[in-house]
C-alpha cells in the first residue's frame, strides 16, 4: 500500500496541479489558500475541463459538455466564495419534465402530479435521507480496509448517521444499497413516466442499464449533493456552464494559484523514484516535488508519468480499469424555440417514456452497436434568457465507446437515431436546426482527455468506488511513487462537485503535517 | 394427534428440516401436495425404463455436514464425480475441459496460450472468495439492525472473517462481489470461448445477464460447493437427483419422522398470532405445534396465510421479493449417444457438460430476449448425458439426456403490459429451439429422441411450485441475500406468525441444492425450543 | 509487444489421451528406465529413477549424469527494451549481464513477494532467454505494456540435457566440445552435426557440470553422442530423485517446494518476501525502478521481514523431512521444506523456514516422526543453524575444470 508521498525532508512549497477542471480547481485553490505556492496547468485556452465553453456552434450560442449542474461541494463553494467571484445562479430548481405517451409530466423535486404523486413524495423523500445519510463518504478520502490509518472518528459519525436513519430506514438502505434502479421504480411507482425519470437519472453518465444491480447507488449518489445550500437540486450558472469554471478559476486565482492556460504537459519528470517536476509540450520544464493530476489515472499514471515507474500488478489492473463512456452529446443550433409538446423550454426535458426504454437504448450499446431509440435528456439554456437563436444541449444515452461499424458510421447512424427521437417529441424542430454538432463517446475522449469518453475518467460503478476508485492501491489520492498524487472525477467520489479536489488537497496537507 | 414439527412441501430441504428436528426427539410430519416426494431434487420416469433428474440436475452445493449428520451414504445416496465438458463453436471447433491439470491446459492453450496459464490464477482467486463464503453457509445471517447478542455475535464473526483477509484482498472481494463476470472475466482472459466456458455459472437459474453487475456472486454460488473437498467440483447423484431426497425420506423415517404425499395445502390456520397447523385442500386439519414451510417465502406467505394474520409492511416485503424465473429444461430418452462431430473420437468431454454459446455477447443477447419477454432465440443450454457414467437411469446403450435452457421468461410478450402465460405451444416452440440447436451440433440427434419433457417456468410452477418458476425460489442479488433474505428483518428462518417458519431456499444462503437453509432453520428451531441439535455439524473448518 | 500468436505453437486436439508429454529424449530416458518411474513436471513426464537412486547421486558426485531439463519453462526475449524489460521483471541488473553469461535471479509481485527463480541467458545485446519453474506468460506479457520487446514462449522449441558431474568436462571434450575456458556462469556455442549447442556452465547440483541446449530435432543424436563419449567415465541417466538430493547437498531452494509462489498461493500468508528466502543479495537497489521495489524497500527499511530462510543440521541421521520446528520444544517456530541424510557430506541437513525472529534457529528443536515397519518413532532434536551452500567443491568452479 503506498504510504503517503510526499517529500517530508523538501522545504519547497511549490505545487503542480494539472488539469484546471472543476477537482483541479478546487484542488489547486484549497492548497495555495494553506501557503502553497500552485501552479495549475490547463492545456486548453480556457479552464473548467468538461464545463467549460467549447467553440460557439453559431453566433453567441456556446454549448458544453455539462450542462447543468448536479453538485457542487459546499465546502468548495463556500471557500472559494464563488458569488464573490462572479458566480450567479440562474436557476437552482429546474423542474424535470419528462415527455410520455401520456402526456407530460412535471416533477420537481419531491412533488409531481398524477397517480403516483404522494408515492413519489414518499420515495423521493426517502432516496434523499438515504443519499444524506451516504453523502459524508463524499466528504473525506476513502476508508482503509484495515484498523490503521483511517480516522476513525469520522467513520464512526458517518456510520452512526447511517443508523440514525431508524430501524425501518435503515434496513431498507441495506436492502437497495445494491439493487437496480429498475426493480425500484416498479415496485414503487405505476406512472411509466416516474419511472423512466428514476431509471434514467441513475443511469446518466454510467455504463449500465437501470436493470443492471448497483444502479440505484448511483442515483443516490447523484442526489446526495447540493447546490448554494439546496439539496437535490438542478442548476444552470447564469451565463452558462463556463461562467461557473471561469468563477473558480477567478477564486483559484485571487487565492494566489498561477493559472497556465494553453499548456499541455508531455511528461511528468521523475528522478530518484521521486516527482522533481513536469515538462510541457512546448519543451518548458518547471519545477515542484509535488505534481497533483486531476486529468484521469491512467493518463497520469500509463502516459505522463509512465508505467515504467509503476509495479506491473497496478499498471494492469489501472489498463483494466473499466472506462466505457456511454453517453453522446447532442448540441443543435435552433432558429426558434422548439415546442416539446407544451413544456416549459426552462426545464430539463426527457425523452424517454417508460423504464424499458432506457433498458432497451442500452442493449445495443453492450455489443458496440447504436441505439434505434436513443433516450435523451435536453436542455436548452438559451431558453432562460436569449432571444432569437437557440442552443439545444442533449445527453443521449446510449452511445459505443468503440462501434463495430466505425466511428463516423456510428456518429451518422445515432445522429439520426437522435434527430428521429426529437421530432417525435417535439414535431418540426427539424426544420429549426441550423447546426447540429454530435459528441460520440470516442469524441469526447479525444476532445476532453476523459478516458474512453467516460466523464468520470474511468466508471463510477460500485466495483470502482470507494477504496477501489480508481483501484485499491490508487484510493487515496497518493500513489506509489513519491510527490505524485491524483484527483479529479476519476478519484473518489467522482463528478465534477470539486469534491475528489478538495479531498485530495486535504489529503496532501495531512499528509505533510 | 398434534405433532411438534409440521413440514410443508418434501423438497429437500424440507426434509432436512425435517429429519434434524425428527433426530432431535420432535414427533414430525412432511405434507407433500405431490404424490412424490423430491421437490426440485426429483427422479422420475415418465417414459418406461427411463429416469429422469426432472429438475436440478448435478450435484456439488449439498452440504457435506448434512451428509454425514443425516447418514445419507446409509440411505442410499452416491455422489460421482464427473469429468470434462465442451463448448460447441460456431464453424465446427470447440472448447474441452479435462479434470487432469495439464490436458486441461494443453486444451485451453489451443485457444489461447495465455489464457490457459491464466486460469491458474483465476481458479485460485475465486478459490479465495470460496474459501470466504463457506464458513458462512451453515449459519444464520445477523440481522445488522438489531443489538441482540446473537446479531451481534454472527455480526463479529463475519468481520472476523473479513479482518483475516488483507486489506488487497478485501478490496478484491468487494469488487469481484459487485461486479459483472464478464468484466470480471476480462481481466484474465482474451479468447470469446474460454470466457463464454467460465460465465455458464454466473446465469445459470439467474435472472441477470453476464454482463450484469453481480453476476460474478452468482458464480461464487455455484462454485462454492465440492466433491469430496474438490472444492468447485460438481457430480451426478447416483440414480438421479431425487436419490437426494430418497436418501433424506428414508433418513427421516429411520428417525421416526413421517411423509404425506398427495396432501396439498390449503390454509396454514393461525390462533391468537400463532400458527397451530394447516388445512389441506381436502379438509382435513392438521395440527402442530409448528409449521415449517419449504414452499418459498411469496408462496407461503401470500397464498396460504391469510392477510390479516400478517403485518402490512411484512407483506409489501414479500411481494418485493423477486422470484422471475428464468430457466427452462428439457429431459430426453434417447436411444444412443449424439454423435457431435466437433469432438475426437474417445474424447471424455461428452460425459460433461456440453454448451453450444461460445461467446459472453451470445449470452447476453440470450438474455436481452428475457427482458423483453421471449424465450431466448439463440439460447444457452447445459447439456449433460448423466447416464455416460450412471449405469442404473435406463437401459443399457440408453441415455438420459438433461438440457438446461437460459432464458425462459416467466410470462411471454409485451414488457410494458407485463406479458401473457405460456401457452403449450409456446411450450413446443422453446423445446424446438433447443432440439434444433442440439441437432446443429450433433446431426441425426433428433433421430435418437424417444420421448422429451418439456418445462418452462409455467411447469415448475405448476408442479413443484416454484412461484414464476425461479429455481432458487427467489433471484440471487444482494437486495436478496445474506440478511436481506427473505426481506429484512426476518432472515433468521421466522416469520412474523409465532411458530411458523420458513426452511426453503428463499432463506440464506439461498438456492441450488445444497440443504443449508434447511439445517439452519432446524437449527433456530431446535434452540427456539430449547432443545439440543443433536448430530449437527457446524461447518466443517477450511484450513 | 509482438502479437500474441507466435507466443506458442498450435497443439493437436487429441493431448486428452496422453495428458502427460514426452520430452525429446523420452525414447532414450524411456529405454533406460528399468523402473519406469514417472512423474510429471511442468506438463512433461520426467523420469524419477532409471534403476537406483543411490547410485545416480553417486554417479553426479563422483562421475557424471544426464539429466533431461527439457521441461523447464523457457521463454525468449528480444528488442530494444529488453533489458529495461527484464530490469522492470527481476532483481538483478540486467545490464550487468554480458553477452555470453548466465545470472541466477528472482521476481516478485507488487507487494514484494516472490513468484519465481530462475536463469536469464543473455544470448546477444538484445537477445535472452530465461529458465524458470513456473509458468508466467500473462505475468510476462503484462510486463511487457509499453515496451518494444518480443516474448515468446519456447519451452518446446528446445531441448536440454543437465551434465553434471566430476567428469563433465571431460565427457565434453571427449565428445568435442572444448570447454576449458567456459568459467562458471558462462556459455558458449558449439557446432554438432551441422547444428548449434549451446553450452552453458551452469547447473542444479553445486558441483561441476554443464547445461547443453539444442533443437529438438538433434537431441536424440546427442543424448547418444554424449553417452558414447562419456562410456568410459561413468556417464549414466539420472532421474529426479537423485537431483533433487544433489540439489540439497548444494543449499538450493526449488519453488513449489520450498516456498510457494505468490501466484499460486491461496492462503494469503504463505507467500513471501525475497528477504525472507535468503534472495535479497539479488536486489539492484540502484538500477531503477522494478516490481516490488518499494514493497521490499519498506520491508529492508522497517525490517517488517515475517519468516527466514535457513540451513539446518540435525543430530543423527533420520531425515527431518515434512517435520516442524519448535522454540524450547513447545511454540511452533518454523518447518521443514527439504531434508536428507547426505551420504556427500555424512550429516543430516534440511532447509527449513523458521519465524524472523527465530532466524538464529536459537533453541530450535525439531519434531521427527520415523516411519519405522509401520510406526512411527518420535524424536525431538536441537538443530544448528549451518551455512548454504551445505557441500560447496572447489572443483564447481576451477577454469580449467579439473579431469576428474
Amino acid at each position: 500500500m503506498p504510504g503517503p508521498s510526499f517529500d517530508r525532508t523538501s522545504s519547497d512549497r511549490s505545487v503542480i496541479v494539472i488539469g484546471a477542471g472543476p477537482n483541479g480547481l478546487a484542488c489547486a485553490h484549497r492548497l495555495a489558500s494553506k501557503g502553497r505556492k500552485v501552479t495549475l496547468i490547463e492545456a486548453e485556452a480556457h479552464p473548467g475541463g468538461g464545463a467549460r465553453a467549447l467553440p460557439d456552434l453559431a453566433p453567441g450560442l456556446t454549448p458544453s459538455l455539462a450542462h447543468l449542474v448536479w453538485q457542487l461541494d459546499p465546502r468548495v463553494e463556500a471557500a472559494m466564495d464563488l458569488a464573490r467571484h462572479g458566480l450567479a445562479w440562474e436557476a437552482t430548481d429546474i423542474p424535470t419534465t419528462v415527455i410520455g405517451r401520456e402526456g407530460n409530466l412535471v416533477i420537481r423535486g419531491a412533488l409531481t402530479d398524477g397517480p403516483d404523486a404522494a408515492a413519489w413524495k414518499e420515495l423521493h423523500q426517502r432516496l434523499m435521507s438515504f443519499a444524506a445519510a451516504l453523502e459524508p463518504f463524499r466528504r473525506m478520502a476513502p476508508p482503509r480496509l484495515q484498523a490503521a490509518g483511517n480516522s476513525w472518528g469520522r467513520l464512526a459519525k458517518n456510520l452512526i448517521g447511517i443508523r440514525a436513519l431508524g430501524t425501518r430506514d435503515f434496513r431498507e438502505l441495506l436492502r437497495v444499497i445494491l439493487i437496480n434502479a429498475h426493480d425500484v421504480a416498479q415496485d414503487e411507482l405505476s406512472d411509466p413516466r416516474l419511472r423512466a425519470a428514476l431509471c434514467f437519472d441513475a443511469v446518466l453518465g454510467a455504463w449500465a442499464g437501470p436493470r443492471s444491480p448497483n444502479t440505484l447507488i448511483l442515483l443516490l449518489d447523484r442526489l446526495a449533493g447540493e447546490i448554494a445550500g439546496r439539496k437535490g437540486a438542478l442548476a444552470l450558472p447564469k451565463g452558462g456552464m463556463p461562467a461557473l469554471a471561469r468563477a473558480m478559476a477567478n477564486a483559484a486565482t485571487a487565492a494566489g494559484v498561477s493559472l497556465r492556460s494553453n499548456a499541455r504537459v508531455s511528461r511528468i519528470n521523475i528522478a530518484d523514484d521521486q516527482v522533481t517536476g513536469i515538462t510541457l509540450e512546448s519543451g518548458e520544464t518547471l519545477a515542484a516535488p509535488l505534481v497533483i493530476s486531476a486529468i484521469g489515472p491512467k493518463a497520469t499514471i500509463l502516459s505522463l508519468a509512465g508505467a515504467q515507474h509503476f509495479d506491473t500488478g497496478l499498471v494492469t489492473a489501472l489498463r483494466h480499469q473499466k472506462s466505457r463512456g456511454g453517453t453522446a452529446k447532442l448540441h443543435l443550433a435552433l432558429s426558434a424555440l422548439p415546442d416539446f409538446q407544451g413544456a416549459d423550454p426552462r426545464a430539463r426535458i426527457l425523452l424517454t417514456r417508460d423504464e424499458h426504454e432506457v433498458e432497451t437504448a442500452f442493449n445495443p450499446v453492450k455489443y458496440g452497436e447504436v441505439p434505434a431509440r436513443p433516450v435523451m435528456e435536453v436542455v436548452i439554456p438559451t431558453a432562460f434568457g436569449g432571444t432569437g437563436a437557440h442552443l439545444l444541449s442533449a445527453n443521449v444515452q446510449f452511445a459505443p465507446h468503440a462501434p463495430k461499424a466505425g466511428e463516423d458510421a456510428a456518429r451518422a447512424q445515432m445522429l439520426a437515431a437522435c434527430m428521429t427521437r426529437l421530432e417525435e417529441a417535439a414535431p418540426g424542430i427539424g426544420a429549426l436546426i441550423t447546426k447540429a454538432d454530435l459528441l460520440m463517446p470516442y469524441d469526447i475522449e479525444r476532445q476532453f482527455g476523459m478516458a474512453g469518453g467516460n466523464w468520470h475518467h474511468g466508471e463510477l460503478a460500485v466495483e470502482q468506488m470507494l477504496f477501489n476508485r480508481p483501484i485499491a492501491p490508487l484510493s487515496r489520492y497518493a500513489t506509489p511513487l513519491k510527490g505524485l498524487w491524483l484527483t479529479g472525477a476519476g478519484t473518489h467520489p467522482g463528478g465534477m462537485s470539486g469534491a475528489a479536489g478538495r479531498n485530495a488537497a486535504d489529503a496532501v496537507l495531512e499528509a505533510k503535517a | 394427534m398434534t405433532y411438534d414439527a409440521l413440514i410443508l412441501g418434501a423438497g429437500h430441504n424440507g426434509l432436512v428440516t425435517a429429519c434434524y428436528l425428527a433426530r432431535a426427539g420432535m414427533k414430525v410430519l412432511v405434507v407433500e401436495k405431490n404424490d412424490w416426494v423430491g421437490g426440485a431434487a426429483v427422479s422420475r420416469e415418465l417414459t418406461p425404463g427411463f429416469t429422469y433428474s426432472n429438475c436440478s440436475y448435478v450435484a456439488s452445493l449439498f452440504r457435506p455436514e448434512i451428509m454425514r449428520d443425516l447418514e445419507l451414504p446409509r440411505h442410499g445416496l452416491q455422489i460421482l464425480p464427473y469429468e470434462g465438458g465442451a463448448v460447441f463453436q460456431e464453424g465446427g471447433g470447440y472448447l474441452g475441459m479435462y479434470r487432469d491439470h495439464d490436458a486441461n491446459r494443453r486444451e485451453f492453450a489451443r485457444h489461447s496460450a495465455r489464457d490457459a496459464e491464466a486460469y491458474d490464477v483465476y481458479s485460485r482467486d475465486v478459490l479465495r472468495f470460496c474459501r470466504f463464503i463457506r464458513p458462512m453457509l451453515l449459519r444464520t445471517p445477523p440481522d445488522p439492525a438489531r443489538f441482540r447478542p446473537r446479531d451481534l455475535g454472527e455480526l463479529m464473526f463475519i468481520g472476523k472473517q473479513v479482518s483475516g483477509l488483507s486489506e488487497r484482498q478485501i478490496a478484491e472481494m468487494v469488487r469481484f462481489w459487485t461486479m459483472s463476470i464478464s468484466d470480471y472475466l476480462d481481466h484474465y482472459f482474451e479468447s470469446p470461448v474460454i470466457k463464454a466456458y467460465l460465465a455458464v455459472s454466473a446465469i445459470i437459474g439467474t435472472a441477470l445477464g453476464p454482463m450484469s453487475p453481480g453476476s460474478a456472486y452468482v458464480l461464487l454460488h455455484h462454485y462454492m460447493g465440492d466433491v469430496d473437498g474438490n472444492i468447485g467440483a460438481w457430480g451426478f447423484a447416483r440414480g438421479g437427483m431425487g436419490s437426494i431426497t430418497k436418501a433424506l425420506s428414508s433418513s427421516l423415517m429411520a428417525s421416526g419422522g413421517d411423509i404425506r404425499t398427495g396432501s396439498p395445502v390449503a390454509q396454514v390456520l393461525v390462533k391468537n398470532g400463532r400458527s397451530v397447523g394447516v388445512v389441506l385442500e381436502n379438509g382435513d386439519e392438521i395440527r402442530a405445534k409448528r409449521v415449517i414451510s419449504n414452499m418459498d417465502v411469496k408462496r407461503t406467505m401470500l397464498k396460504h396465510v391469510a392477510e390479516a394474520e400478517l403485518p402490512g409492511d411484512y407483506v409489501a416485503s414479500v411481494r418485493k421479493f423477486k422470484t422471475r424465473g428464468s430457466s427452462g429444461k428439457l429431459n430426453i430418452a434417447l436411444d444412443g449417444v449424439p454423435k457431435f462431430t466437433a469432438l475426437p473420437e474417445g474424447s471424455s468431454a461428452i460425459k460433461g457438460d456440453l454448451h453450444f454459446t461460445d461467446s459472453i455477447e451470445k449470452m447476453e443477447r440470450a438474455y436481452d430476449d428475457w427482458k423483453n419477454g421471449h424465450f431466448s432465440r439463440d439460447p444457452f443450454q447445459d447439456v449433460m448425458i448423466p447416464t455416460m457414467i450412471d449405469p442404473t437411469m435406463t437401459p443399457p446403450g440408453k441415455h438420459f439426456m438433461s438440457c438446461f435452457v437460459q432464458y425462459a421468461p416467466p410470462k411471454i410478450g409485451g414488457l410494458a403490459e407485463g406479458g401473457r402465460d405460456w401457452a403449450d405451444a409456446d411450450r413446443d416452440a422453446f423445446g424446438q429451439a433447443c432440439l434444433d440447436q442440439i441437432e446443429r451440433y450433433a446431426p441425426g440427434f433428433k433421430n435418437l429422441v424417444r420421448h422429451v419433457e418439456v418445462r418452462t417456468p409455467r411447469e415448475l410452477e405448476a408442479e413443484v411450485g416454484l412461484t414464476e418458476g425461479n429455481i432458487f425460489q427467489g433471484e440471487l442479488t444482494f437486495d436478496q441475500l445474506l440478511f436481506n433474505r427473505p426481506v429484512p428483518g426476518y432472515a433468521n428462518y421466522r416469520t412474523p406468525v409465532r411458530d411458523l417458519w420458513i426452511c426453503g431456499s428463499s432463506t440464506h444462503p439461498g438456492g441450488g441444492v445444497m440443504g443449508a437453509p434447511g439445517r439452519n432453520a432446524a437449527a433456530e428451531i431446535l434452540r427456539d425450543a430449547k432443545l439440543s441439535p443433536k448430530d449437527m455439524s457446524d461447518a466443517w473448518p477450511v484450513l | 509487444m509482438s502479437a500474441s500468436p507466435s507466443l506458442h505453437a498450435p497443439q493437436a486436439l487429441n493431448h486428452f489421451r496422453s495428458p502427460l508429454a514426452q520430452t525429446p529424449f523420452h525414447p532414450r530416458t524411456n529405454a533406460a528406465n528399468r523402473l519406469q518411474g514417472w512423474a510429471p513436471w511442468a506438463g512433461y513426464m520426467t523420469a524419477t529413477c532409471f534403476g537406483d537412486s543411490t547410485m545416480e547421486h553417486t554417479a553426479i558426485r563422483n562421475a557424471a549424469t544426464l539429466y533431461d531439463i527439457s521441461p523447464m519453462v523457457k521463454y525468449r526475449i528480444t528488442g530494444a527494451d529488453a533489458v529495461a524489460y527484464l530490469n522492470r521483471l527481476t532483481l538483478r541488473d540486467v545490464g550487468k549481464l554480458a553477452t555470453g553469461q548466465v545470472h541466477y535471479t528472482a521476481w516478485t509481485d507488487d507487494l514484494g513477494k516472490v513468484m519465481d527463480d530462475g536463469t536469464v541467458f543473455r544470448l546477444g545485446p538484445a537477445d535472452f532467454r530465461l529458465c524458470c519453474q513456473e509458468r508466467h506468460l500473462p505475468w510476462l506479457t503484462e510486463t511487457a505494456w509499453g515496451l518494444d520487446v518480443g516474448l515468446r514462449d519456447e519451452s518446446e522449441d528446445l531441448a536440454a540435457l543437465a551434465l553434471q558431474g566430476p567428469v563433465s568436462a571431460t565427457v565434453l571434450q571427449e565428445a568435442g566440445f572444448n570447454v576449458q575456458t567456459l568459467k562458471p556462469f558462462r556459455m558458449a556455442s558449439f557446432a554438432f552435426q551441422g547444428t548449434d549447442v549451446l553450452i552453458s556452465r551452469t547447473g542444479f547440483t553445486g558441483d561441476l557440470g554443464y547445461e547443453l541446449w539444442i533443437t529438438p530435432d538433434q537431441a536424440l543424436p546427442l543424448w547418444d553422442h554424449l553417452m558414447q563419449a562419456g562410456a568410459l567415465y561413468g556417464l549414466m541417466p539420472a532421474g529426479s530423485e537423485a537431483v533433487m538430493l544433489a540439489r540439497l547437498e548444494a543449499g538450493f531452494i526449488t519453488t513449489g517446494m520450498d516456498f510457494v509462489p505468490v501466484q499460486h498461493a491461496v492462503r494469503e500468508d504463505r507467500a513471501r518476501s525475497p528477504f525472507e528466502l535468503g534472495l535479497d543479495w539479488m536486489i539492484a537497489w540502484d538500477k531503477g525502478h522494478f516490481t516490488g521495489r518499494r514493497a521490499l524497500a519498506a520491508e529492508r527499511d522497517g525490517k517488517t521481514s515475517k519468516w527466514a530462510l535457513v540451513g539446518l543440521d540435525i543430530p543423527g541421521n533420520v531425515s527431518a523431512e515434512g517435520a516442524i520446528l519448535y522454540f524450547d520444544k513447545r511454540r511452533e517456530a518454523g518447518f521443514i521444506t527439504a531434508a536428507c541424510w547426505s551420504p556427500t557430506l555424512k550429516r543430516n541437513i534440511a532447509i527449513a523456514q523458521v519465524e524472523a525472529r527465530h532466524a538464529s534457529c536459537d533453541h530450535l528443536w525439531v519434531e521427527i516422526y520415523a516411519l519405522r515397519e509401520l510406526q512411527y518413532q518420535k524424536l525431538m532434536l536441537p538443530v544448528t543453524k549451518t551455512a548454504r551452500p551445505f557441500f560447496a567443491p572447489e572443483r564447481r568452479r576451477a577454469t580449467p575444470p579439473g579431469r576428474y
